[in-house]
């Protein structure tokens, strides 16, 4: 290669110093970024290679449909809900089972939840400490840290006495010998600029957050009987709701699930969001990771506020398809369409029959082949530099009428605010009139960061709009939670075809099915992270993640503190188990600069 | 199940609070001998009662999503597949400060959250569980999407139940044998994903080899 221009109007240059970012894990399921540095330090070639999908058809093919959702939760760790979900949905479009409205509010409930506490955890405990400096915060005057916050917000904990109690806290962490959450991260490194006080803001709003995600976990414990897994079933959801009684779901437990969808709202409005204005403040300028946000995003639409009806205009986030900037166009989109989403495997590690062309996931085949390309470094196990001009990815290439697409929060509020969606536009004008940027600056790292903040807000307000549907539909005498009519599989067509979407906190997120004598034939998902960390296409368009990390100049080549910024912006799912303990906790990431 | 009982399983059960020892399965069982965790929980499950302040769960592979559980227990018995160096199917029981809780902060996604971090994040919180306990299985086979339980690391989880029935008399609680299982819906992991059904209704291994 050295300098070429890919069809989606990306220049690629290989011809520099590589930096390869390679966390490692364990099994499968791990990201690895590779880069070529000019002689500035600016990214001009980005390669996103990960082990992520084996498909699902491996573990589904023949089981019963009714059980696939309780399957389908195992494949990622964090997004358990919203697979659950999509499977469910899947099978009822296939077998043409409507559900009752209670079902459907209270599974928006669930949805909703899960976003507001995805977002909450993934900003303060992943991505801050990409802007934060945890180590810096031990420095900080506690009065000015709280100066500091009550200049941005209204929330209580604010005095001088709280930050020094939670500095003291920190420090004696630190002291221990182990920094725990914070360790091995590149603190002190001239990336970061937020001054002491605002990094002792910050690090005190981490340890809130963390601490009342244990609030909104419970609507999920309350409607879904269990937590960390909550239950699930075809046709509706699997409780009872009694106001007036006290076996099942009752007034008791509904004024709870209130009561913490307001103290969610609470919470997201007078920290989550200050804090995010505030860090935003300090990197007005750092105006790096739009990639494909400025060209090609998409998003399903999400929320149908009465039940199935899947048309945009039902939808309380309506979706569409954005191309080359275009906000004047927003292109429907229609998943059962075999030319609309389709799935490349030219640059990755599986076979297809002709892999010049793309497969709708109805016709999806997961064929594994893994072989490394005629340029690659080091040998089979230890890979020291990938071959992207061949197959590179256990990640297929998915496309949209043959574009890549970007996924995930900024790409559902661009959509929406295209659409002038009235309360996504004020959110995005306001944000943007507070920091005084103009609106093309939402097509970044920092704007896929805000959109995922904003709609963290937009989720716990959004909550309440659809429990208060709720009340009105059970006050109204309507208490049916499930349709069963279907639940028999003699009721079932010989074979039929169905897909379900939903937006997850991460993105678009489909699983197409094919149901042949009463047990799954084909099982096929697309996930968000196959979206955005997609490898090549056959045409040479380059995915999301590839595409943001170009023209981002790094401050030291060692310290690849933008490249997780950018990619953690993403908010990157991968289905992997790297919980297994080592005695030693050695280093997750190693960077290796050749 | 019919459907009736299908629809009514869920709902209004337990919400989080109201225990202070948990037991905790955690790893993924799509992949086989990570699910060492989240079977050992259920074989404990299946044998014993215990009283309501005695939490078992089935963790999966939830990282932080963890912690409102973790720093709620006083005690915390953790089921998982560990890499210790050993012999497959070797198992070991790790006690108090021994359990590792260190871990690094570059992480690419939430689920390179180890669980070690989650008991770090707890203890930051100053509501980190007095008492824990690991008990651990090497694994011999990891990279098998959709395959189950290697039969040595099968043919441990009487004894880990064991261990871990010692682990918790040490610690004042009293489990009591059951007669039966508990009915389905009941259980502490999903009945869809039960072992026999999960092993018996694996693709190409089902019932048409039988």
């Amino acid at each position: 290669m050295t300098k070429q221009v890919t069809p989606n109007g990306f220049t690629l240059d290989d011809s520099g110093q590589r930096v390869v970012v390679d966390p490692i894990c364990r099994i499968e399921g791990h990201l690895r970024i590779e880069v070529n540095l000019d002689e500035n330090n600016v990214i001009r070639n980005a390669v996103s290679t990960g082990a992520m999908w084996r498909g699902l058809e491996v573990i589904l093919k023949g089981r019963d449909p009714r059980d696939a959702w309780a399957f389908t939760e195992r494949i990622c760790g964090v997004c358990t809900g919203v697979h659950a979900l999509t499977s469910v949905r899947a099978v009822e479009d296939a077998l043409g089972i409507d559900i009752p409205a209670n079902a459907n509010s209270i599974r928006n409930l669930m949805l909703l939840a899960q976003h507001t506490q995805d977002h909450l955890v993934h900003f303060y405990h992943l991505h801050a400490l990409d802007w934060v400096d945890v180590v810096s915060a031990l420095k900080a005057d506690p009065r000015a840290t709280s100066e500091l916050q009550r200049s941005i917000s209204n929330w209580p904990k604010s005095s001088p006495g709280y930050f020094r109690d939670v500095q003291a806290r920190l420090k004696r962490f630190v002291e221990s010998g182990q920094l725990g959450p914070f360790s091995n991260a590149y603190w002190g490194s001239a990336a970061y600029r937020l001054p002491p006080e605002a990094n002792l803001m910050a690090v005190t709003h981490y340890l809130e957050a963390l601490d009342f995600q244990r609030e909104i976990v419970k609507i999920h414990t309350i409607f879904g009987g269990r937590n960390p897994h909550p239950n699930w079933v075809v046709g509706g959801v699997p409780c009872s709701i009694d106001v007036n009684g006290d076996g099942s779901i009752n007034m008791e437990w509904l004024n709870l699930v209130s009561s913490i969808i307001d103290q969610s709202i609470t919470f997201i409005d007078q920290v989550y969001i200050p804090d995010l204005k505030a860090i935003a403040s300090f990197y007005k300028d750092w105006t790096y990771g739009g990639g494909l946000s400025g060209k090609n995003l998409l998003s399903y639409g999400e929320y149908p506020d009465h039940p199935n009806d899947w048309s945009q205009a039902n939808m309380l986030q309506p979706g569409g398809a954005i191309l080359d900037g275009d906000l004047s166009k927003v292109h429907e989109v229609d998943v059962r369409d075999p030319e609309q989403v389709q799935e490349f495997v030219a640059h990755s590690w599986y076979s297809y029959p002709d892999e010049k062309q793309g497969l709708h996931p109805w016709d999806g085949i997961t064929e594994p082949h893994f072989e490394l390309g005629p340029n690659f470094k080091g040998t089979k196990t230890n890979i020291e530099q990938i071959d992207e001009g061949a197959k590179y990815s256990f990640i297929k290439a998915p496309r949209w009428r043959g574009h890549a697409m970007e996924v995930g929060p900024l790409a559902r509020y661009v959509v929406a605010y295209a659409r002038g969606h009235e309360e996504i536009r004020d959110q995005v004008d306001g944000l943007l009139h507070d920091l005084g940027l103009p609106l093309p600056a939402i097509f970044s790292t920092l704007g896929r960061t805000a959109a995922r903040g904003l709609e963290c807000s937009f989720t716990a307000h959004k909550m309440r709009y659809v429990f208060d549907q709720l009340m009105a539909n059970l006050k109204a005498g309507d208490t049916a939670t499930a349709n069963m009519d279907k639940w028999e599989p003699d009721t079932w067509p010989a074979q039929t075809r169905g897909v379900g979407h939903v937006e997850a906190p991460r993105g678009a997120l489909g699983h197409w099915i094919h149901i042949k004598d009463g047990k799954l034939e084909n099982y096929q998902a697309v996930v968000p992270t196959t979206w955005n960390a997609s490898p090549r296409d056959p045409a040479g368009n380059i995915g999301a993640y590839e595409a943001a990390l170009l023209g981002t100049p790094m401050v030291d080549a060692e310290q690849p503190v933008e490249i997780l910024r950018t990619i953690h912006s993403f908010d990157p799912c991968l289905a992997c188990s790297t919980h297994v303990m080592a005695p030693d906790g050695e280093e997750l990431a190693s960077v290796k600069v050749r | 199940m019919g459907a009736a009982e299908m629809q009514a399983a869920g709902g209004g059960a337990c919400v989080e609070g109201g225990f202070d020892t948990l037991v905790l399965g955690i790893g993924n069982l799509l992949w086989a001998d990570e699910g060492f965790g989240i079977r050992a929980v259920e074989a404990l499950d299946a044998g014993y009662a215990f009283a309501p302040e005695v939490r078992l769960m089935d963790g999966g592979t939830q990282g932080m999503f963890l912690l409102p559980w973790v720093r709620s227990a006083q005690r915390l018995l953790i089921f998982d597949a560990i890499d210790f160096g050993l012999e497959p199917g070797e198992l070991r029981v790790i006690r108090d400060e021994r359990v590792p809780s260190y871990m690094g902060a570059k992480k690419v996604s939430m689920h390179q959250t180890g669980f070690q971090e989650v008991l770090a994040a707890a203890q930051l919180m100053g509501a980190s569980p007095q008492r824990l306990a690991l008990v651990g299985v090497q694994p011999e086979c990891l990279d098998d999407y959709g395959g189950s339980l290697r039969p040595r690391v099968h043919a441990r989880i009487p004894e880990a139940v064991e261990r871990a029935l010692a682990v918790l008399r040490d610690w004042g609680v009293e489990p009591v044998a059951r007669s039966r299982p508990p009915a389905p819906g009941q259980r502490v992991g999903h009945d869809e994903l039960e072992l026999p059904v999960y092993e018996a209704g694996r693709p190409g291994c089902g019932a048409e080899r039988l």
